[in-house]
């Protein structure tokens, strides 16, 4: 008399939002906590805080067009002053497909997409999306508008002048992204914000250096592979700080998919760098090194992203730390082991 | 300047630390009426759940199994058939089994034997806390009979925690500051709301509220959450919580006033030994500025799934903003040098 | 009371906020656990061991409130010289009968009491026997006659406690006011009581000597002049085999401890949902009619005065049932019924068994009963032993189904469990089944009657959906259409029908009867027609009506009574002008013994009702339940009647003597003491008395009712059945709602991890339940709020189940009650549900017939008598 179906147990065994909600995916404790079930204490070892609902790709996509964008445009206006016009032509290009691209993926990112125009009712200092969308807006009218006349040939004054106002926009829009992930509750990425900018900048940089080195003719292309080579040094840098400084919260980096992604964009960062260091003046090697530094710019956005999701999914990440910070608050204050609510007692 | 984004973002001015007045920093002008809250005392709690169908009728907000594809499963988790707060959850009632050994104190273990959200195998459900001998004396028991055995029970104390979980109302807000389009705003009772209408799904409130309270609906990829029953209060009505819940256990009122009753009863229950008691969210000087909704807990908040010390996550914005800026000039200033140094290659 | 009256519950939250102590005891540690100040774990069906242990306590520690008892209670009274008590008959009181299996409590009475004629109550068990007299009366002599119906008399038990009980005994006993005769009731009741010490209690409780101490130490002294406690009671008591006598314990206690009467005290009733108090009073009881005057029976009473006779008694109020009965009578028949007719009497039904509940089921399986309205109910999934139900309802030929959702009782010929198992097919079940939707208690005016007899006034909130009606409408229409089709019949048996008062305007296009027209009907009108203002107006003349005589007042001056709303802020603490209280607007029954003999009030703090000397009349906070002149020092004259037999501190104004009983010389079927007997189906050995089980209690045995052995190994564990605070009864109002059905989503059962160890149970996983009437699977909650308890030398597991579940609606799963066999109560017919023994395996249960064999195999292994259907 024993036909019980052991296959649903472990289903039934969890209020499967994973099931409902993919992006709830990592319910499962036990596997992801660094520390002992003991040394804390849950609801039932359920999520605190909600993951972002945000779509992969089209965020992480997001974040690299938008460092790829940013940093091209600048790239782009600098080989016009200098005369590199492949160089140029790249970058303009890099800018205005980035841009467009980025913006594409952005709205579909939204779950109501026709209402993208909303984004441009208020613009608020406080939501690191609304000044993005401020940002990102003028940035892709003068990008699109100088690649344009890039191609086409025509108002090549006009292109220069949205192409100096693209770049002056370049870096934020390369940047302002890192606010946009450490600006939330998410703990790896929140307690990251001082390393997040450097880590997305140094990315775009790596991006647009890529992208010359991927268009440009080998003339043009130095510019480039110095860009792409100083922003992945500076990003493998940075990653390796930041998982340091992390501690505790650093794990979800050590684990799952975000371990893959992150692996596999230092692999694809230091065998871009070297390549274009050594293979610059081939085109063919200089392409080649160049796609491998995208994709190492691209697949450290996916890592980064996927590391949230698991960092707001796992309860530790919020009952530990913010543990800590309480022990520390009561030995500096000197205050009973109470919580300080008990203040009011 | 801030003004000028008040004007027609609602945007808070100030980020954190302790504000009397969030209504008028929104905004608002002076004569706006009192803040309002919920003071929510889990030690009356019955775990009846009134206040989570109340809420769902009044706000029209559909079942899980609009969303859900596995609708009516039990969780496991105690009499918790609904397992936190989101788009369709206003309000949640937590069940927690607290099993001590005989006259221990409340903190220390893992409430309960229960299995983890799946995790622990169930038959973790069969051992008992960190009190040692309980396993012991069960294996003692023969198939089929326990004949002559102590029952482990015996020694054991159960508690049932139950809470009435909801928005906190935050003094400072994480979802209304991170919102782009304004459809989140501070209305004149202090409370958070949101236009449903304007909400693009944009989905950046939900990863900053420290609670992990407000989400986006599959169903029509809004955000949604507790608006502290905003038309109701228009009307001069108590929200339907409150109202349905028929022990006081959920309070509505002025926030000051709340305040007040908290602290007493707090004191009431110290008074008569109940040391595990304590107020949650009610400290103005805490990482929100206060809350809106706070509560009286019998145990330590994680233990109810609620953040023992969350932060506002714009309280960082202003250096988040300096370090971006910063990387941004940095990265402008690589681009140039990159076109400089060692001068033309050949 | 949080799981299931969590509104009620409220009080006792303020209560406790007030500084009260809330004592748990219960099986299981639930809702009302966790906010209690002490939750006393115990083995289900053992009450009668707790309370007597309290008792016990009460006599041996001498906490009894002793001026109350002496003033108001029998204990002073000689039992007679036949009563043998338990103590020397194993366990068994004097007059029980083994062929019958019953008892002839003749022996109980009380020393110089006299009986009179056949009384109510157990009449339907000796219909037959009766039957046979009235035949044989011819060669009886009038003195064996008499002798006869002497003994019917002491049968005398009314199932609801209303005339019959307190109809027998008359002239005054002979007491003893210093209790100290061996025969007095006090002493009887200590030696009765004498073995339920502290640790037998804990030994056939499972609960700790302490913690039974601190129970009895908190009752104990929070009753005296200035305190009294308060038992709250639902379900769980009065579904045992002696149900009735767990609150006779409760009664006893609450009695010695001068708790009834007064404000804070008494025992309080939870009844199973909105209004069950109502339809006590306007009985949905076969053998009541309205306020508790018994059933007339068909071959006991061929006139009104054999009927009087028998039931009324010559001392009391109900002394006066003569006007009550023709008040009712009028109010029914109108100008039909005349003085010369017998007020129509004749007109009135009349009991010819036992039509109770399963009474009705086993004679619908038998093919002697052939039609069946269903209203508010789910008995496919609500009653004990579903198969039994299901069995009767496809043994019907027409079947009304009126409820709010398409529940299982509505559809069992389609997808019942014994369709699927094949013993019924569809197409051989000949019911037909007519389904009618009906409105909710929001889509229709009328009074909830709640459990402190309170009538409130509900207004209809919004108008019943597309075809659905009031119960009232459905009443009304379905008699006026039968008296269309029977106009102009000049058949005797119409003329009931067709001579009913049954006039009530209506309104609406629905032509709704006006439903404050029954209330007025219910209160009465004198000969002038006006409204009547009290039950003391009624006259047994037929110049007054009443459709239910305790009822009479709440229309006063044609006002609404039950729908007055003043708020309790704004009038002082009994709260008088919210609703209206049966009888008189009274809010507490008995409140005469709130004062003292001489009237005084106990104590200040407790002041509720006493005698103003200078006005010559009591008074207090509320209305006096006593002759408002009627003085303390009051002592009726020799051959006085009615209430003017009652003395000045003869409180209990209902009963013969005045007096509240602490032993009961009659109107129960089990026994003048409650006495512990083990469930039927229970795991362990009587520890206290060599008798195991309720000598009088009332099995069906049948196939499809078979009982497990007690202390079964095939059948080891304990169960109860509740319900949960997220869904209503047998679900037909819960499960077929999504906010609702999301909050416990499936069907479970709760057990300890010892029995999950013990059974290999999984947290979540699936579990079968066996017992010898079917097999049943739930999910299984692993929970330490399920304590193992140890009795004697074994451990008893309990195992908890919500009988929520059905097959029909968004949440499903097995009825719980599938797995209960149906045993009874010998005084009110009522199953023992709330506790049998069943066992319990991992994984699913056996579908289709497999499920059968399944149970079979148990049955053999048990020694259960085999078989199927039969």
């Amino acid at each position: 008399m024993s036909d019980a179906n052991p296959a649903e147990m472990p289903e039934r065994a969890r209020i499967d939002h994973d099931a409902v909600k993919p992006r709830r995916g990592g319910g499962k404790r036990g596997e992801q906590l660094q520390v002992p079930e003991a040394e804390f204490r849950s609801y039932y070892g359920r999520p605190i805080i909600k993951a972002p609902v945000w779509k992969n790709p089209d965020v992480p996509l997001y974040l690299f067009l938008g460092g790829l964008a940013g940093s091209s445009s600048v790239l782009a206006a600098m080989a016009g002053v200098t005369g590199r016009p492949t160089l140029r032509r790249a970058g303009r290009i890099g800018a205005a497909a980035g841009a467009l691209g980025g913006t594409v993926f952005l709205v579909h990112d939204l779950h109501r997409p026709r209402r993208f125009l909303h984004m441009l009712r208020v613009f608020k200092p406080t939501s690191p999306l609304s000044v993005g969308t401020w940002i990102l807006s003028p940035f892709a009218t003068f990008a699109a508008a100088t690649a344009a006349t890039e191609v086409t040939g025509w108002f090549r004054r006009t292109g220069d002048v949205t192409g100096v106002a693209a770049a002056a926009l370049g870096p934020a829009l390369a940047t302002y992204t890192a606010v946009l992930f450490s600006n939330t509750a998410v703990p790896t990425w929140h307690e990251a914000h001082r390393h997040l900018p450097v880590l997305f900048g140094s990315s775009a940089a790596v991006a647009g250096g890529g992208f010359g080195l991927v268009f440009a003719s080998v003339r043009d292309n130095e510019p480039a592979q110095r860009l792409a080579i100083a922003g992945a040094c500076t990003e493998l840098a940075i990653e390796k700080k930041m998982e340091h400084d992390l501690g505790l919260l650093a794990d979800v980096y050590e684990k799952g998919r975000a371990r893959t992604l992150m692996t596999a964009s230092k692999t694809c960062l230091v065998a871009g760098a070297l390549g274009a260091l050594v293979g610059r003046r081939r085109r063919w090697s200089a392409a080649l090194s160049g796609l491998a530094l995208m994709a190492g710019s691209a697949l450290t956005r996916f890592g980064v992203f996927d590391a949230g999701i698991a960092s707001a999914n796992d309860p530790a990440h919020i009952v530990v730390p913010q543990r800590e910070r309480i022990a520390r608050r009561q030995a500096s204050t000197q205050t009973s082991t109470t919580p300080p609510d008990r203040a009011f007692a | 300047m801030t003004n000028l984004f008040d004007a027609f973002s609602g945007a808070a001015t100030s980020l954190s630390g302790p504000l009397p007045d969030p209504t008028t920093d929104a905004g608002w002008s002076g004569d706006h009426p009192k803040r309002v809250g919920f003071f929510t005392d889990t030690s009356v709690c019955i775990g009846c759940k009134a206040c989570e169908v109340a809420c769902k009728e009044w706000n029209l907000v559909p079942d899980d199994g609009t969303d859900a594809s596995d609708l009516y499963r039990l969780t496991g988790m105690s009499y918790d058939n609904t397992g936190d707060l989101g788009a369709s959850t206003w309000r949640h009632v937590a069940f927690i089994e607290d099993v001590r050994p005989h006259g221990t104190a409340t903190t220390g273990h893992l409430p309960s034997g229960l299995p983890a959200l799946g995790g622990a195998p169930p038959r973790d459900a069969a051992t008992a806390p960190p009190d040692g001998g309980t396993v012991d004396l069960l294996a003692l028991l023969p198939d089929g009979g326990a004949h002559g055995q102590q029952t482990p029970d015996d020694e054991r104390d159960v508690r049932w925690l139950m809470s009435s979980d909801v928005c906190k109302h935050c003094t400072h807000a994480g979802c209304l500051d991170v919102c782009p389009t304004g459809a989140l705003f501070r209305t004149e009772y202090g409370t958070v709301v949101v236009q449903d209408d304007i909400c693009n799904g944009c989905g950046y409130c939900v990863p900053s509220c420290p609670y992990g309270v407000i989400d986006v609906r599959e169903s029509d990829g809004g955000a949604h959450k507790c608006t502290l029953c905003y038309d109701r209060l228009g009307e001069g009505l108590e929200p339907a919580c409150a109202k349905a819940c028929p022990t006081n256990s959920i309070q509505f009122g002025d926030l000051d006033e709340l305040q007040a009753t908290a602290d007493a009863r707090l004191a009431e229950l110290h008074g008569r030994g109940v040391e595990e008691a304590r107020l949650y969210g009610r400290d103005p000087d805490d990482g929100v500025g206060g809350d809106g909704a706070f509560f009286l807990l019998l145990d330590e908040p994680e233990v109810y799934g609620l953040p023992p010390d969350p932060i506002v996550t714009t309280r960082d914005l202003p250096e988040m903003w300096r370090n971006a800026a910063l990387t941004a000039v940095g990265l402008g200033a690589a681009v140039v040098a990159a076109f400089f140094t060692g001068g033309r290659g050949k | 009371m949080a799981e299931a009256h969590p509104v009620g519950f409220q009080w006792v939250m303020e209560a406790k906020a007030r500084g009260a102590t809330v004592i748990h005891v219960d099986p299981r540690f639930t809702r009302t656990s966790a906010v209690a100040d002490l939750h006393v774990p115990f083995r289900a069906g053992t009450d009668i061991a707790f309370l007597g242990g309290l008792i016990n306590y009460v006599l041996t520690e001498g906490k009894d409130f002793r001026e109350y008892v002496t003033t108001f209670t029998n204990a002073a009274d000689i039992v007679g010289e036949d009563f043998v008590d338990t103590e020397d008959m194993a366990g068994i009181f004097s007059g029980y009968n083994a062929e019958t299996g019953r008892y002839d409590p003749i022996s109980w009475q009380l020393e110089g009491v006299e009986y009179e004629a056949p009384a109510a109550g157990m009449r339907d068990h000796w219909e037959p026997e009766l039957r046979e007299q009235s035949e044989e009366q011819s060669e009886q002599q009038s003195e064996q006659q008499s002798e006869q119906r002497e003994h019917h008399a002491a049968m005398a038990s009314d199932t609801a406690g209303g005339a019959g009980d307190a109809a027998h005994a008359t002239a005054s006993p002979q007491r003893d006011e210093t209790l100290q005769h061996p025969r007095c009731v006090y002493q009887v009741l200590k030696r009765h009581y004498a073995r339920y010490t502290p640790e037998a209690v804990s030994q056939v409780c499972g609960m700790g000597v302490d913690e039974f101490l601190a129970v009895a130490r908190a009752i104990t002294e929070n009753s005296r002049r200035d305190r009294t406690t308060a038992w709250v009671y639902s379900v769980g008591w009065t579904h045992h085999s002696v149900g009735a006598q767990y609150i006779r314990g409760a009664a006893i206690l609450q009695t010695l401890l001068g708790n009834m009467g007064r404000p804070g005290g008494g025992i309080l009733a939870l009844r199973g949902h909105a209004s069950i108090q109502g339809s006590t009073d306007v009985p949905t009881l076969y053998d009541l009619l309205p306020g508790y005057i018994p059933m007339p029976n068909a071959h006991l009473h061929d006139s009104l005065q054999s009927f009087l006779d028998a039931d009324a008694a010559k001392t009391g109020f109900w002394g006066n049932m003569d006007a009550y009965m023709v008040s009712l009578l009028k109010a029914w028949w109108g100008d039909a019924a005349t003085a010369e007719n017998d007020f129509a009497f004749d007109y009135m039904p009349r009991l010819t068994g036992d039509h109770g509940t399963y009474g009705i089921v086993r004679d619908q399986i038998d093919r002697k009963t052939f039609g069946y309205f269903v209203v508010g109910e789910n008995p496919a999934v609500g009653h004990a032993n579903g198969k039994m139900q299901r069995l009767g309802l496809a043994n019907l030929d027409w079947l009304v189904v009126r409820d709010m959702q398409m529940i299982e009782t509505a559809t069992f010929w389609k997808d019942g469990p014994e369709i699927e198992t094949g013993e019924l097919r569809t197409e051989d079940i000949g019911t037909e089944v007519f389904f009618l939707p009906c409105a909710n208690h929001t889509e229709k005016a009328g009074t909830f009657t709640n459990t402190q007899r309170l009538l409130q006034w509900r207004r209809e909130a919004v108008h019943p959906p597309g075809d659905a009606r009031s119960e009232l409408h459905f009443y009304f229409h379905l008699g006026k259409r039968i008296r269309e089709k029977l106009a102009g019949s000049t058949e005797d048996r119409d003329r009931p029908i067709l001579d009913l008062t049954w006039d009530y305007p209506t309104f609406g296009v629905h032509e709704e009867p006006d439903p404050e027209s029954v209330l007025a009907e219910i209160n009465g009108y004198d000969a002038d027609g006006n409204h009547l203002s009290s039950y003391t107006q009624l006259e047994a003349d037929g110049s007054t009506t009443a459709g239910c005589w305790i009822y009479t007042g709440v229309y006063q001056d044609g006002v609404n009574q039950a729908d007055r709303r003043r708020p309790g802020s704004e009038q002082d603490w009994v709260a008088a002008e919210w609703g209206w209280a049966w009888p008189a607007n009274r809010r507490t029954l008995y409140n005469r013994a709130s004062a003292d003999a001489a009237g005084r009030p106990w104590s200040e703090r407790k002041a509720y009702v006493w005698w103003d000397a200078e006005q010559g009349k009591w008074t207090g906070h509320d209305i006096p339940d006593f002759e408002a002149t009627k003085p303390p020092t009051y002592v009726p004259e020799e051959g006085a009647t009615r209430q003017d037999a009652l003395a000045g501190t003869d409180a209990f104004i209902m009963q013969t003597d005045g007096k509240a009983w602490l032993y009961a010389p009659a109107g129960l079927a089990d026994g003048p003491m409650p006495t512990h007997y083990e469930p039927v189906e229970s795991p362990v050995a009587n520890l206290l008395h060599e008798q195991q089980d309720n000598p009088a209690l009332e099995r069906i045995d049948r196939a499809w009712n078979r009982i497990n052995p007690a202390m079964s190994e095939v059948y080891p564990y304990t169960f109860l059945t509740y319900r949960l605070t997220e869904h209503h009864t047998a679900g037909g109002m819960s499960r077929f709602l999504g906010y609702l059905s999301e909050l416990q989503p499936e069907f479970f059962c709760e057990v300890s991890p010892a029995l999950a160890q013990e059974r290999n149970l999984e947290h979540l996983g699936w579990a079968t339940l066996i017992s010898a009437r079917t097999a049943i699977e739930a999910r299984v909650l692993v929970t330490e709020r399920m304590k193992p308890l140890r009795i004697g030398d074994q451990v008893v597991h309990q195992i908890g189940l919500p009988y929520h579940w059905g097959s029909n609606g968004l949440s499903v799963g097995d009825p719980a009650n599938d797995l209960l066999g149906v045993v009874m109560d010998p005084n009110v017919h009522i199953q023992e549900s709330k506790v049998a023994t069943c066992d319990i395996q991992p994984g699913r249960r056996p579908r289709g017939p497999a499920l059968l064999e399944f149970v079979e195999s148990y049955r053999r292994k048990a020694g259960v008598e085999p078989g199927g259907i039969t």
